[in-house]
């Protein structure tokens, strides 16, 4: 269903009344093409509803002003492309802010380390003030945490104003604790060294964290921008001007945001097509692989539809604008990628509980652990041994990998699967595609072409080509879906054109006309026997032979003698056995369904190598088959393109609507294949495996990072081995955790089906 | 046990307790939308460490128009997630970012940053 009306915002100036507001809104319903206008004199603004193809901002804004009012120019609204454009600058600058605060800090912490490192080597302890030595450190450290870390304190404050902790809640109390330590054994050595405490400082730990935490923040951006690359390399494929041809003839580029319904825009070879239409002149083939991930060019003529930033390779053609902006396919599978991006997979449900509690509990463990080596250790060593552990246990313990760990795949996985041609609507419809062992196919549409074709010419005593050229004159003249697939062969055969007078169709059995001054006789067998025409043996020989295949049988007669006849079948997609061999390879049961009786069933199911089938399937019945196979505990896909699919896909575990499809047909099902052919079902459910598998990974390894992390931080293997964990090693294990689940997503970008 | 440790562990124990609490179980700011003459229920939320509110209140079966006004620049927030109605979001620093959707069921739906560190939710009436 296509929206035949828009709705415009204007900012109305001047108005100083009510009835002023009353003014505007009746010379605005005047307008032609206005369906309803609203004028709100409080907000001094207008709501309009419009038919674009007779009226427009222009016109809306002219009867404004006609009322003796303006119309306050807005900021253009930002269209999708610009506002990512937006996004993209922001983060780029924000990419860059961060790689300068990871730099100040590697470059003092260089500095910090070795001077940190003195007061190991005696001689030189003896001739250095540690007095001074301190506040040295404490001033090279200052700049790290106020410049490179002041992200993190600012952060962990806004949330703990409104009782929300994250990640950089952690950061901020284990580097502030191991700081503000080190601030009072320099500022105040006296009430360390008289309790019998070394002032030990901390300066060297406090900026090596902070460095290792944003090298770690530095990967994972730069991968991050990486997961979504997929979608904004789709979005980049928009045209940005289309040649318009405005009715004088003179041909105009115009920006695309300025291209209307109706207009028409021409094509040449080499170019981008602009936007949606129908071509009204000329012919070409088109490379449509940016929508569909088909690869091979697709020819096209006059009536056919074309799409926006597809690639025209061979012809020059004209096109009729059919849809603009967010109604035109490339949008609208763009939104549907972003729409299963910000979905949730139910596999991530028990990762979100974790979260949601994950840090207000790791702080309650990292404060346990400081009062038990408090408690516990030697007296001289106690304060320091307790800090060094309450740092590392909350510094290992950020939990951004397990929140990483489904997005990041979702994220590339959707991406992929367009690039593919497979749209996928949410990550649930993806985590159930993964668990599918049985597909069950709807016949016709999906392993047929859905229409029927001529397989047969038989013409025994005549030359078949002056035959065709008979037949075909007839047919040209039939509506009848059998005479179209007999003109389409006979186009295909290169039959020349004759004319065809005095056309007379019969109503359920065929037509007769006179060409070339014989009459010709098309049909069932009963036309035949009607008008008393007799078949030879030769011909009913042949004919029983076509219906044995399950095929339809037109006769033909010239003058009154039975000469031929035409077999008509839905034929099978070249790649359809292909793609069910694949899927039985991968442990998938496949069924069909077809409405036809059983021998064309049959027929088809053999050709295919399917070796179970429903046949005599009333459309009605359809859902009640995919009832029937989950009944015997089957996961059960169902592949289907039409609108009578509707139900089946709905009530399949999964929904996959095959070719460009229908809408109902789409919102109905959970993942939508662009391109008619049965290789995309496999696609389909080889990408959700490694989802999966990929997001089983990451979730394994951010949960076993964590639940091992954290016991060793808080001093678990010091008993039995006399292992502590630095808290520089936990800064460098939390950075890498994250970064290596970020890589693990990132390998999905190589799936690559065929 | 010293004097010393048994003051560190009756700290150390407050503490946890507190944490415990403020996070988890003290109050929240709760908004309820206010409708224009459009039909539309319009909230600003600003995000800034956290949601507020947090608790956004809405009737079902009419659009809602969330106005995300983020004032920060630190990463954590940087993403909106609205698991249950397929929304996720860019939020630019500093700006204002239109979230619209329509409530057709009743019940209350999280929604997060992209970590699911901070969360809010929304309770359709
Ligand atoms: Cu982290």
């Amino acid at each position: 269903m296509e929206p035949t009306t828009k709705t415009e915002t204007l900012d109305i100036e001047g108005m100083t009344c009510a009835s002023c507001a009353a003014f505007v809104e009746k010379s605005l319903s005047r307008t032609p093409g206005v369906q309803r206008a609203m004028v709100n004199f409080a907000t001094e603004k207008a709501t309009v509803d419009y038919e674009p193809a007779q009226a427009s901002p222009a016109t809306l804004k002219q009867a404004v002003i006609n009322a003796g009012y303006g119309v306050a120019e807005r900021a253009p609204d930002t269209s999708a492309a610009e506002r990512s454009a937006e996004i993209d600058r922001q983060k780029a600058l924000a990419y860059q802010k961060l790689k300068r605060r990871f730099w100040v800090a590697v470059g003092l912490a260089v500095i910090i380390m070795p001077l940190s490192m003195l007061m190991l080597w005696p001689a030189m302890m003896a001739r250095v003030n540690m007095q001074w030595l301190n506040y040295a450190l404490l001033m090279l450290t200052l700049p790290v945490l106020l410049y490179s870390g002041r992200e993190f304190y600012e952060s962990a404050w806004n949330g703990f104003k409104h009782r929300a902790a994250n990640m950089d809640t952690l950061i901020a109390v284990g580097t502030g604790a191991a700081f503000l330590y080190s601030v009072a054994a320099t500022v105040v050595p006296g009430f360390f060294t008289s309790r019998g405490l070394m002032p030990e400082v901390y300066y060297d730990t406090t900026a090596t964290i902070i460095a290792l935490i944003l090298l770690g923040k530095v990967l994972e951006m730069r991968a991050k921008t990486q997961t979504s690359a997929a979608i904004r390399s789709l979005m980049g494929l928009q045209a940005k001007t289309a040649r318009v041809v405005r009715p004088d003839g003179a041909e105009v580029d115009v920006p695309i945001e300025q291209v209307q319904l109706g207009d028409i825009v021409v094509v040449r070879p080499g170019e981008k097509v602009a936007t949606d239409g129908l071509i009204t002149e000329g012919s070409s083939a088109l490379d449509e692989a940016m929508l569909t991930g088909e690869s091979l060019p697709v020819q096209k003529q006059t009536g056919d539809p074309v799409f926006g930033a597809t690639l025209n390779k061979t012809g020059s053609f004209r096109f009729r604008v059919t849809k603009v902006g967010a109604d035109t396919m490339l949008s609208q599978i763009v939104k549907l990628v972003e729409d299963a991006q910000g979905s949730r997979a139910p596999i991530q449900r028990l990762a979100d509980k974790v979260s949601a509690i994950f840090v207000p509990t790791v702080v309650v463990i990292a404060i346990l652990t400081f009062v038990l080596w408090f408690d516990l250790a030697p007296v001289e060593h106690r304060l320091p041994l307790a800090l060094v552990n309450f740092v590392a246990v909350l510094i290992i313990a950020c939990p951004c990998a397990l929140g990483l760990a489904t997005p990041t795949a979702i994220m590339v996985s959707t991406g992929k699967g367009a690039e593919h041609g497979v749209l996928i609507r949410n990550a649930e419809a993806l985590e159930k595609a993964y668990q599918v062992n049985t597909v069950l196919l709807d016949k016709t549409g999906t392993i047929t072409r859905g229409e029927p074709a001529v397989t047969d010419f038989v013409a025994p005593d005549q030359e078949p080509a002056r035959l065709l050229q008979l037949v075909a004159a007839v047919e040209r003249q039939s509506e009848h879906p059998l005479a179209e697939a007999v003109v389409r062969y006979a186009n295909a055969q290169g039959a020349g054109s004759l004319a065809a007078t005095s056309f007379r169709a019969v109503e359920g059995k065929g037509a007769a006309a006179t060409v070339d001054g014989q009459a010709v006789l098309i049909g069932n067998r009963r036309l035949l026997t009607e008008e008393g025409v007799q078949l030879s043996p030769e011909l009913l020989a042949q004919a029983e032979h076509l219906l044995a295949q399950a095929k339809t049988v037109l006769y033909v007669a010239v003058a009154g003698q039975a000469v031929g006849l035409v077999g008509v079948a839905d034929t099978v997609r070249d790649s359809s056995a292909a793609a069910i061999k694949q899927l039985q390879a991968l442990g998938i049961e496949v069924v069909m369904m077809t409405g036809d009786n059983p021998q064309t069933a049959a027929q088809v199911a053999g050709q295919v190598g399917i070796r179970r089938y429903f046949a005599e399937v009333l459309p009605q019945d359809k859902a009640g088959k995919v009832k029937e196979l989950q009944g015997e505990g089957r996961t059960v896909a169902m592949v289907g393109d039409g609108i009578n699919d509707a139900p089946a896909l709905a009530q399949a575990d999964i929904g996959l609507a095959i070719g460009s499809g229908t809408d109902v047909a789409m919102e109905a099902a959970g993942i939508t294949l662009m391109r008619s052919d049965l290789r995309g079902v496999v696609t389909a459910i080889e990408l959700s495996r490694q989802t999966i598998r990929t997001i089983k990974q990451n979730l394994f390894f951010a949960f076993i990072y964590n639940t091992l992390g954290i016991p060793i931080a808080a001093g678990l293997l010091y008993p039995f081995f006399g292992i502590l964990l630095s808290p520089m090693l936990a800064a460098g294990a939390m950075a890498l955790s994250s970064v290596s689940v970020l890589t693990n997503s990132l390998r999905l970008r190589a799936f690559n089906h065929h | 046990m010293d004097a010393t440790a048994l003051i560190v562990t009756i700290a150390g124990v407050g503490l946890a307790a507190f944490v415990l609490w403020y996070f988890f179980f003290s109050a929240r700011q709760t908004a309820s939308a206010v409708s224009t003459s459009g039909g539309v229920q319009e909230v600003a939320i600003t995000v800034k460490g956290g949601y507020s509110p947090d608790v956004i209140e809405v009737e079902h079966g009419k659009p809602v128009q969330l106005s995300f006004y983020r004032d920060e620049e630190n990463s954590c927030s940087e993403e909106l997630l609205m698991p249950d109605f397929n929304i996720r979001r860019d939020l630019p620093a500093f700006k204002t970012t239109l979230v619209e959707l329509l409530p057709q069921q009743t019940g209350k739906f999280e929604f997060t940053c992209g970590m699911g560190m901070l969360r809010g939710s929304l309770v359709v009436k």
